[in-house]
């Protein structure tokens, strides 16, 4: 086999067998007498309006995907974009200082495992109102790995580039500025994107319980209103957007690493 | 004697787990305003040691560094400094890694001139096409020459050198040794500089200050390089002295750097022979031309 085939053998067939296989073994479950999943066939035909028609408006309950999407990716941004405000200097000060390392790391592993649903409730109580919580909690989520991998390309900054600052006897900021973040940078982009993936994770979850239009929102209604296809079109559009910010983020990356 | 730069009993102790680990004992060197001097000596004998606390990016145990009367405290751009491997910053160009430091130095002078000053020195390096190039576009000679254009302008008080063209080809390193004496006799830069290969120290120094093995190494003997100013490398290979003296520092490595200088115990401190790292130089051929190195 040669080096083209070999290459549409492993990522254009082996990926759609894997994906027919899948839906075959849907549609025989689906078949079976007392179970309520809806069938492909089923799922495409109800689903087919939202798709061919992605940013239509029929009612506050009733648009296209993509427009409950873009709802959905705007609150994203703005957990995400504070996730960053806050995460990235905490990790600074954690990379720079063996104090603040010593006193917060503890604390840090704790709050990490804590799930969206537990932080939500605390946000609706702190902030009264649903999407104020909702951007706290993908904050809150996603800030993690943006602060424990800037903290670590802090402390990889090799002790060379730190001499440079100490022989130049740069200032505090100059040596931030012109040191200290370009070279910590590609491990910040590893945080970023990492951050970016739970963001999305959390949207949903966020969604579901504030009620708040958007996928998620849209999935938890389908699923009240018993059509159940639509929480299969749900799944696969959140799979599909959360796959493509990963790919769009790790360009985004690479071009750092080589800098 | 003027003495510009005075190194006296420096010390370095390294708290190890094993207990104190004496690096470096009482190093005494004083160098005089506009002179250059190498320091040459066996590998791990602590040569970078001395040249990082000069540097103030190493603690000093005890002793003290005077460079032009005043005491150091610390790393400061009033040392220019040139590493092995010249540490630029990768995300910077030559221009950009050059003007860290003019920008700091010179911060009263206008952006023109001190473009110009980065500019200058870039050029004097060979390396005024290279100016916006990074550091991965550079092969590992140019990068070198970026390190001594950046030390040179800083217009430092002195310079200190390490292993500058360790890493370097012999070609390259031919062709570098050049710059750095071109550049120094412009400005005249007192300067140390650690190197382990001889005829470098023949070429480039006014004195070679041999060190005796670690533990706890120490000033061994020094040697008067007579050579006329300016240097060429031809004239310096065919001077008369030249073997003599190229002798004198191999006999001293080969021979004498074990043997503790008067006062201590010889017993105590005896590196036997096959300690000493290995060197291969045979006898010496009067055309021999390749440089001589003395790693292990
Ligand atoms: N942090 C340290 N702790 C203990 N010993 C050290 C440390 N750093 C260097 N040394 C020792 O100091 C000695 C001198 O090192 P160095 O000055 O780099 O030698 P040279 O430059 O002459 O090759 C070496 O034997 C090395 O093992
Ligand atoms: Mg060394």
């Amino acid at each position: 086999m040669n080096k083209e085939n070999q290459f549409k053998f492993d990522w254009v067939i082996l990926p759609l067998l894997a994906a027919v296989t899948v839906i075959v073994l849907w549609a025989m479950v689906s078949s079976i007498q007392g179970v309520s999943l809806p069938s492909p066939l089923k799922t495409w035909e109800a689903s087919k309006l939202y798709i061919l028609e992605p940013f239509a408006k029929r009612g506050e309950l009733d648009q296209g995907i993509l427009r409950f999407t873009w709802y959905s990716l705007v609150l994203v941004v703005k957990g995400y974009a504070l996730a960053l405000i806050v995460g990235t200097p905490l990790g600074f000060l954690l990379g720079v200082s063996k104090l603040f390392t010593k006193s917060l790391d503890p604390l840090i592993q704790v709050l990490r495992p804590v799930s969206p649903l537990a932080w939500l409730p605390l946000g609706l109580i702190l902030f009264q109102k649903s999407e104020p919580a909702a951007i706290f909690t993908i904050a809150i989520c996603a800030m993690w790995p943006t602060v424990l991998n800037t903290a670590m390309g802090v402390r990889a900054i090799p002790q060379d580039y730190l001499n440079v600052a100490r022989v130049l006897k740069l200032s505090r900021s100059r040596t931030l500025f012109k040191i200290l973040i370009p070279a910590a940078l590609p491990y910040m982009f590893t945080g970023f994107r990492l951050s970016l993936g739970i963001a999305w994770l959390v949207i949903v979850a966020a969604e579901m319980l504030t009620g708040a239009p958007g996928v998620g929102g849209f999935l938890w209604q389908e699923y009240n209103s018993l059509i159940y296809e639509h929480i299969i079109l749900c799944i696969l559009t959140i799979g599909i957007i959360g796959f493509v910010l990963d790919r769009l983020m790790s360009l985004v990356e690479q071009r750092f690493k080589t800098a | 004697m003027s003495e510009y730069v005075l190194l006296s009993k420096l010390t370095k102790i390294y708290e190890t787990p094993k207990g104190p680990a004496v690096i470096v004992r009482d190093f005494d060197l004083s160098i005089k305003k506009g002179e250059f001097v190498s320091l040459i000596g066996h590998s791990g004998c602590g040569k970078s040691t001395v040249l990082s606390m000069v540097a103030g990016l190493s603690e000093v145990t005890s002793g003290g560094v005077i460079i032009g009367g005043k005491e150091i405290n610390g790393a400061g751009p009033d040392r220019g400094i040139v590493f092995q491997s010249p540490c630029l910053l990768p995300w910077l160009t030559a221009m950009e890694n050059v003007m860290l430091g003019v920008d700091q130095v010179f911060y009263t002078a206008g952006k023109l001139e001190r473009r110009q000053i980065a500019e200058y020195y870039l050029t004097l390096v060979g390396l005024g096409e290279s100016l916006d190039k990074k550091p991965a576009e550079l092969s590992q000679g140019m990068r070198q020459r970026v390190g001594i254009a950046r030390a040179f302008s800083l217009s430092p008080k002195m310079l200190l050198l390490d292993e500058p063209f360790g890493m370097l080809d012999s070609l390259t390193r031919f062709e570098l040794q050049q710059v750095l004496l071109e550049l120094w006799r412009k400005d005249r830069k007192t300067a140390l500089m650690v190197t382990h290969d001889v005829d470098e120290a023949l070429f480039l120094s006014d004195r070679i200050v041999m060190m005796t093995n670690g533990p706890e190494a120490e000033v061994g003997e020094i040697l008067e390089v007579p050579f006329p100013r300016p240097r060429d490398r031809k004239a310096v290979l065919e001077h008369p002295e030249y073997y003599k003296l190229r002798e004198q520092l191999i006999g001293f490595l080969e021979e004498r750097a074990h043997i503790r200088p008067e006062k201590k115990q010889m017993e105590l401190h005896r590196v036997s022979m096959a300690e000493v790292p290995p060197t291969n130089l045979g006898s010496i051929d009067k055309n021999q031309t390749q440089p001589v190195e003395l790693k292990s």
